[in-house]
């Protein structure tokens, strides 16, 4: 009993990001962009947690705020049971150790000054190791990673997209960390080169028990990569389950909508439904009750009314819009 | 319709089409040796990865390219309005300028790189409609207003008075559309239209470019990375790949029965996202980098990367195959898949 509450590796409750918007000369302070709006959920160890939605959608600004790159104005973020949220300097370095991120920009976290042996040994620094073992341990990170000890002398410049995110891969894994997030790691990457970089990372997940907080706007990536999904509209979850329950079955629209709108794999799949109208809506402009229902085909007056709560459908599968069998 | 099209005369033939980068390094050929038809009516998409010359390709044909990019051989053949066949790859400038967004409408991945941020948006294209058109100020705005009315931009009249910065991605996106298909073009070239955009915007993108193409019947020639996308818009496909088209096919058939190793390890390599998950979760792998067109391998290009190489793949080069009537593909051991 006790063990089940200290399963989660990562626990989120309740949490809120709210940018200030900018005051200007004319006008006063506007009000705050509300990136991210009461977000609760937890990733177990081993576990891979999707986490898709279109742009504006809040996805990033989430999981910046659980690494702490950026503010949460409020909620909790408990890492291995310890709060994140308000934690500082020392304290703040020794837990944020078992977590890293891995971008879809490699530069993001790559000093480009560096080679990419500096780069990597500076999380084995961070760890204590001696200076004595460090060039055998960024050898060994390197052909974990699939790249060749000598790459350790190239700057990241010197390297081909698919080969810069495996050093990105190498730096994130030299603090061996539990949980990793990936922010759209194969987005940018030719269409050949993702599956490789896909796979690797399935290989580390295993071998080192890795958790992943995997953000991506593909869905068939998604699918094919992530145990449970969690979809965010307008910095709220809408829906979330596991992977295989949300793409059989989704039941808020707007998961549908995004389901629909994927590429088809062959042509004779060709989508014949109606497209999603209308674009993702701004944060800035939130309205009240559903953010969903300006683009929702099954939108009824009640949907005006509140914020619809997140609801259990299925086991583990839980939907935060009002109407049912739609 | 499969008759039609191939007695149909081409709006586009590039023949043998090579375009050559000189560097401090020496002169490499970013495009070696493109040959595709683009018959009107009919989508082609040329589908490839960085590097693979796909973009060159299109610059090219607009004649867009930059020093130290310059067509070195072939022949770009373009049929225009008037039913007369001219080579733009030997157009002056001049001449050139009278068909660039007249005859061939173009449109990128970045709006923002095409549109006029200090203009609004009706004003620019009644001033692109009235480079090409003798309209009155007034006729060319009433115009531009029924182009984002054709575009499905919801109160076309009122967005016809703002700013690209005031529009979302995908209004900006139809906004650029309706500037390239202005002047009713015959040939439609779009270079990775959708590719910044988010799913469910790119279908409305994918939707409205193929019902615009119903009703004008322009031919289109798309450049995209994204097989997805190619299965959604295309009639024909053409796969490059370093500089060389090495498979060209009928969507359907393409799909269906890939011959060239790199199309099917490609095709392979991509979660479906219409199959169920599995707990085993590996992808199958194109193992290696994509290729550098600046270092090509002496013979087959894709030899390096490619699971069925033998000696001769590496001895020199493999020239087009016809596999089937319009299946064709440079590889030497095709039949053998």
């Amino acid at each position: 009993m006790e063990r089940s509450l200290s399963e989660a590796l990562l626990q989120v409750s309740n949490l809120s990001v709210h940018f200030a918007g900018r005051r200007t000369l004319f006008r006063g302070a506007p009000p705050p962009v509300k990136a991210v709006q009461d977000v609760s959920f937890s990733v177990a160890p081993r576990e891979i947690v999707g986490l898709v939605g279109e742009s504006g959608s809040g996805k990033s600004s989430l999981a910046r705020a659980i690494l702490r790159l950026i503010s949460a104005t409020s909620g909790s973020v408990r890492f291995e049971g310890v709060e994140l949220l308000g934690l500082e300097g020392r304290a703040l370095k020794d837990v944020r150790r078992g977590m890293q991120v891995i971008f879809q920009d490699p530069y993001a976290s790559l000093n480009p000054r560096m080679t990419a042996g500096q780069n990597i040994a500076e999380g084995l620094v961070l760890q204590g190791q001696s200076a004595r073992l460090i060039p055998a341990a960024v050898a060994d990170l390197l052909h974990q990673v699939g790249l060749s000890g000598e790459a350790a002398h190239r700057y990241p410049h010197e390297f081909s997209g698919g080969q810069r995110q495996r050093v990105g891969i190498a730096r994130a894994l030299a603090v061996q960390p539990r949980f990793i997030v990936a922010d759209e790691p194969v987005s940018a990457l030719d269409m050949s080169i993702q599956a490789q970089i896909l796979n690797l990372l399935l290989d580390k997940q295993e071998q080192r028990g890795l958790a992943l907080l995997f953000i991506g706007h593909d869905l068939s990536v998604i699918r094919h990569f992530c145990d449970r999904v969690m979809v965010l509209y307008l910095g709220r979850v809408v829906e979330s389950g596991p992977t295989e329950e949300v793409f059989v079955n989704p039941r808020h629209p707007y998961t549908r909508a995004l389901i629909d709108a994927a590429p088809a794999a062959h042509p004779a799949r060709r989508r014949k439904r109606s497209a999603l109208s209308g674009d993702p809506p701004s944060p800035i402009t939130a309205v009240g009750g559903c953010a969903f229902r300006s683009r929702c085909a099954y939108a009824v007056a009640e949907c005006r009314a509140d914020v619809p709560l997140l609801r259990d459908v299925a086991a583990g599968h839980s939907v935060a819009c009002i109407r049912d069998g739609i | 319709m499969t008759t039609q099209s191939a007695t149909a005369e081409p709006v586009l033939s590039l023949r043998g089409l090579a375009v050559e980068f000189a560097t401090k390094g020496g002169a490499f050929r970013a495009v070696d040796g493109v040959t595709l038809d683009v018959i009107r009516g009919r989508t082609v998409a040329l589908v490839g990865e960085s590097g693979s010359g796909k973009s060159v390709t299109i610059q090219s044909v607009m004649r867009l390219l930059k020093s130290p990019a310059r067509i070195a051989a072939g022949e770009i053949l373009f049929r225009g309005r008037d039913g007369r066949r001219r080579d733009l790859a030997r157009l002056g400038e001049r001449e050139m300028r009278g068909i660039r967004g007249n005859e061939i409408g173009l449109i990128f991945q970045e709006p923002m790189t095409s549109l006029n941020p200090l203009l609004k948006v009706g004003a620019q294209i009644a001033q692109a409609i009235r480079l090409h058109r003798p309209l009155s100020a007034r006729e060319a705005y009433a115009q531009a207003v029924q182009l984002l009315r054709q575009v499905e931009i919801g109160d076309a009249a009122a967005r016809a008075t703002q700013y690209p910065h005031q529009l979302s991605g995908g209004m900006r996106q139809r906004v650029m559309i309706a500037m390239a298909l202005a002047c009713s073009p015959v040939l439609l070239l779009a270079d990775e239209p959708t590719t910044a955009l988010d799913v469910t915007v790119q279908a409305q993108i994918l939707r409205l470019l193929r019902s615009l193409q119903e009703q004008l019947g322009m031919g289109v020639l798309f450049v995209t990375h994204n097989l997805g996308v190619v299965a959604e818009i295309a009639d024909e496909v053409e796969v490059m790949y370093g500089g060389q088209i090495i498979e060209s096919a009928p969507v359907d058939r393409l799909f269906d029965r890939p011959l060239h190793p790199y199309t099917r390890a490609l095709l392979a390599s991509l979660p479906d996202a219409d199959a169920p998950h599995r707990p085993q979760r590996r992808l199958a792998v194109l193992p290696g980098q994509v290729v550098d067109p600046r270092h090509l391998p002496p013979g087959c290009r894709f030899e390096p990367r490619c699971s069925l190489a033998i000696g001769e793949c590496r001895a020199c080069p493999p020239v087009v195959q016809a596999a089937a009537a319009r299946h064709q593909v440079r590889c030497l051991r095709w039949s053998e898949a």
